[in-house]
């Protein structure tokens, strides 16, 4: 029998038990630890020990410091001089990561969904019974329906430990939403173009670059640390920024040229510009002869995308056009056309990217200083166990055909494969959700909804009650990363580096890292062949040994750079290999045109809003990641919620004041469930409005997060899908202001 | 000796790290702070400018706030920081309606508080806590008198402005533009 789920708060069970350590606000505050500190600190006592990590705030992976004083608590986190991240400086989320340790909010006690006379609720449960609870749940599942029936969603740390637990159970269905709901499309792009995707962190030489154009994506409110730091260097050495958005971004105030153009027309743009770099002969001649195929095609293809045909479809001058497009050829090849990260956005995501990548290469930029690096990285061996099993099917299964260059799995399609449809030809049945708030994360609640109605088995793994630990069977209280080991970060940058994630402190409440709480499970699983460690420092040991570190070095420097020779770029002797059909950059692509895709990007106008309705055009701001941060209490601080930005035409229209809350409604009649404050400017259009992502939280248990703005996620209904691989186009969707009876405050 | 700060609007994109970096330095309770950010913005779309700035104390050679004191709390350190000491201050605020800047609250334990320019650091060859962690190394501290410190480096080819000159105050931390 499937059972309705009911969405149950968590703080309704007045969950608590006291802190294990005592909120610090209260001894931070006290004027005499600051006299204290002074004093020793004056006297050159440091009576401060430090532990290596690196952030989780956001998924830069900064590292960084845990300072403990000898009371054992935390007293701050601050970047790595050693890391190339951030040299150093954390960035504000990094700064208050603190505040993600001490959130009293924090989940303390593994729960279980229980049937009572009032209906569900969740009861505390040891984490035996708990997971004894999810095991027993796991074999049913897959003694019905096959392991492969059980499905991971995963951001950030925990996923792997996760990930190598759902492969030792047999299923690979092991999926993100930080491909198809954000950066999956200009992977494919770049694909298909020079063979091989962007990947993160971005290999953007933004610290040598001449030129850095940015197409909505908006560096310094998106505060992906070593490009904010570069893209500040940048403007010290007088490069050139031009940036394309609707919105007067704080980028777009830093910048050279903004091109403030009209939403969903970026197509147009990127076309007309390769029109006047080639008809202009500003291109790269001896890169495309030497490097790239279809170049004709490409000539012939661009020919009637001129600056004026492009001026009547973005409202921009072709005289902005033709200058932005000179300026980027006489910074040739030390110029960045940067990918941008969040692209879902109108559906034909992939093939916006591809153009942004064509341009690349008629720039000349990849693999040349001050345009994108060749990345260099420390490949670290895997503690070596017994073989996955094979399993009999997988995601791409579940795709019957459609959307072929997907090249990772896809959320809203593993969504898809979880309700019930004669149409699924492979079916997930049981979830385990690590580090990931499915409710503010996916677009189309609805679907969502249905999932959840009609999975067997709901596992949240989390650090704080999220909305998704409302729907889960199991709720499990993950360490926060200050408190336990992770994997090293060995990421890809112009350098190779490893770096450490140690625990500073004990785990507060009961509260466990990723890792063994994958370990025990396995073991109740049957799986301990999987987990011939007890502790994984002994795992990191290995590894470090093996690549000639070890853990106690790792723990005194935190950071470690590895000596790699291959060049950075083609000027240095690197000799490119494009892993294309053709072996060389394919602005003709001939995988798209093989799928049936067109091979050369074509723009399509997409629908615009209706009267009286506004684009909706969400981001980031530099003190939120996501709706991961919106309860941490410094970042709080900071930033409590959003706000609406509005023209000032479009405000006096509707009789906007500022400060005022409004709701909003979309073009289905879809109204937030929260209000947001109006904030007037004129730095957004005005046939849009623009609000951060992450914000209007609903569950209860998020005290200070609760009621806090307006979700933009409630408000995408209408999702354009990708046709190349599955990614959902988000920015379609068209409110409109909904101002009577709003409570101004939020009630407490 | 005098110390001053630089901060180039040119760079800084209003993340407030320095803001949070202040309040976990110094333990400023949560919901106030020592530093901040404002941004302002002029002109219609599309022809718009957004200036961004952190501030602070100015630590100003005129300083209303430390005349008006009537303890002497409020007072000059090396090379002109204006600090508070604590455990002097009766907490009238009169320092606070003085200043022209708004630099100053008062600390939920009876006192007023303000920027340090992080002396604690400062003695021990450490920079502000802001400055040290700021993302975009928009902020440059030293000592004016020194012509290789980094404030002095960073003012010596630039045009810049300070707040509110007209109060008379004297400020020390000059925006780059
Ligand atoms: S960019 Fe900020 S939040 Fe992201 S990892 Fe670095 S310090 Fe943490
Ligand atoms: S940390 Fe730097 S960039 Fe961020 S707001 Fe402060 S001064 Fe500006
Ligand atoms: S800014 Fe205000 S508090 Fe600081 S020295 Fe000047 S008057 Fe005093």
């Amino acid at each position: 029998m499937k059972t309705r789920r009911d969405f149950i708060k968590i703080s309704a069970l007045g969950l608590g038990g006291v802190a294990a350590v005592a909120g610090m606000s209260k001894m931070m505050t006290g004027q005499k630890v600051v006299d204290e500190f002074l004093k020793l600190s004056q006297e050159g006592k440091s009576f401060l020990k430090r532990y290596p990590t690196y952030c989780e705030v956001c998924f830069w992976k900064c590292a960084g410091w845990t300072y403990v004083d000898d009371a054992g608590k935390i007293v701050k986190i601050i970047g790595n001089d050693d890391d190339p991240h951030c040299n150093g400086r954390l960035c504000p989320r990094g700064t208050g990561g603190i505040g993600m340790y001490y959130d009293e909010d924090r989940l303390k006690k593994p729960l279980i969904r229980v049937e009572g006379s009032e209906g569900q609720t969740f009861k505390e449960a040891s984490w035996d019974e708990a997971l004894d609870y999810v095991a027993k749940k796991m074999k049913e599942i897959a003694q019905k329906h096959g392991p492969e029936s059980i499905a991971l969603f995963n951001h950030g740390s925990p996923g792997h430990h996760f990930g190598h637990l759902l492969k030792a159970f047999g299923s690979s269905n092991i999926v993100a939403p930080s491909y198809a709901q954000c950066r999956g499309p200009r992977e494919v792009g770049f694909e298909m173009t020079f063979g091989v995707g962007v990947g993160a962190p971005e290999p953007t030489d933004i610290r040598d670059t001449r030129c850095l154009v940015l197409i909505g994506s908006h560096i310094g409110e998106n505060m992906h640390n070593g490009q904010v730091q570069e893209m500040s260097d940048a403007i010290d050495r007088g490069a050139t920024i031009i940036t394309v958005d609707p919105r007067f971004s704080t980028a777009a105030s830093k910048s050279k040229f903004w091109l403030p153009i009209k939403p969903a027309t970026d197509m147009a743009l990127l076309l007309a510009w390769m029109h006047v770099l080639i008809y202009e002969n500003l291109y790269d001649r001896d890169y495309i002869s030497k490097y790239a195929d279809g170049f004709d095609e490409l000539k012939e293809h661009v020919r009637p995308f001129t600056p004026e045909w492009a001026y009547g479809i973005t409202t921009l001058s072709p005289d902005l056009i033709r200058q932005t497009a000179r300026e980027m050829a006489a910074a040739s090849p030390s110029v960045i056309i940067h990918p941008g990260r969040h692209v879902t956005w109108y559906g034909d995501d992939s093939q916006r990217s591809r153009a942004i990548a064509i341009l690349n290469a008629l720039l000349g930029s990849w693999g040349r200083r001050g345009g994108f690096y060749f990345k260099r990285a420390q490949n670290v061996p895997e503690y070596p166990t017994e073989e996955y099993p094979k399993p009999a099917w997988s995601w791409k299964d579940t795709h019957n055909g459609k959307y072929p260059l997907a090249r990772l799995s896809v959320a809203n399609l593993l969504i898809d494969a979880t309700i019930p449809s004669p149409d699924n030809t492979h079916e997930i049945y049981g979830w385990i959700v690590a580090g990931t708030n499915l409710p503010l994360t996916m677009p189309d609640k609805q679907k969502l909804k249905k999932a959840f109605e009609a999975l067997e088995l709901l596992v949240v793994v989390d650090t704080m009650p999220m909305e998704i630990t409302g729907y889960a069977d199991v709720v499990l209280p993950e360490s926060t990363y200050l408190e336990r080991y992770d994997d090293l970060r060995n990421e890809t940058h112009r350098e190779a580096f490893v770096a450490l994630r140690a625990p500073a402190v004990e785990p507060m409440y009961e509260s466990k890292p990723a890792w063994w709480i994958a370990r025990e499970l396995g073991i109740k699983l049957g799986l301990g062949r999987y987990f011939p460690w007890k502790d994984y420092s002994e795992v990191l040991d290995w590894q470090l040994k093996q690549i000639g570190s070890s853990l106690e070095e790792m723990m005194e420097i935190g950071v470690k750079k590895f000596p790699n020779p291959a060049p950075l770029y083609i000027e240095d002797g690197h000799e490119p290999t494009f892993p294309t059909p053709t072996g060389k950059i394919e602005l003709y692509s001939h995988e798209l045109e093989h799928y049936g895709f067109d091979p050369l990007p074509v723009y399509t106008a997409h629908p615009e809003p209706p009267e009286g309705f506004y684009r909706l055009i969400y981001g980031r701001a530099p003190m939120h990641t996501f709706s991961r941060t919106a309860n941490n209490p410094n970042l709080v601080d900071l930033m409590k919620e959003n706000a609406l930005w509005v023209n000032p035409r479009v405000a006096s229209l509707w009789n906007l004041k500022n400060g005022q809350y409004v709701k909003l409604k979309n073009q289905d009649g879809v109204e937030t469930r929260f209000a947001t404050k109006v904030r007037i400017t004129e730095r957004i259009r005005w046939d849009s409005v623009y609000i951060v992502h992450g914000f209007g939280h609903h569950e209860k248990g998020l005290t200070r997060a609760y009621g806090r703005g307006a979700s933009d996620s409630e408000l995408i209904t209408n999702v354009q899908i990708d046709p190349l691989m599955g990614g959902t186009g988000m920015r379609g969707n068209f409110v409109t202001f909904v101002i009577d009876n709003i409570k101004t405050e939020v009630e407490s | 000796m005098r110390y001053a700060m630089a901060i180039d609007t040119r760079k800084c994109v209003g993340c407030s790290d320095c803001v949070v970096a202040c309040q976990v330095e110094n333990n400023v309770p949560i919901g106030y702070c020592r530093d901040w950010v404002v941004e302002s913005t002029s002109g219609t779309y599309p022809v718009l400018q957004t200036e961004i700035r952190s501030e602070r104390c100015n630590h100003c050679d005129n300083s209303p706030c430390v005349r008006c004191c009537p303890t002497g709390a409020s007072h000059f350190e090396q090379g002109g920081i204006v600090t508070v000491t604590h455990h002097k201050c009766i907490g009238c605020g009169a320092c606070i309606q003085s200043c022209p800047y708004d630099a100053r609250y008062s600390h939920p334990d009876g006192y007023v508080d303000k920027c340090t320019f992080c002396l604690h650091r400062v003695v021990e060859g450490l920079k502000p806590a802001c400055v040290s962690v700021c993302p975009t190394k928009c902020m440059y501290f030293g000592d004016l008198e020194d012509p290789n410190s980094d404030v002095s480096v960073a003012i010596r080819h630039r045009n810049y402005k300070t707040l509110a000159p007209e109060a008379g105050t004297k400020p020390q931390i000059f925006y780059l533009l």
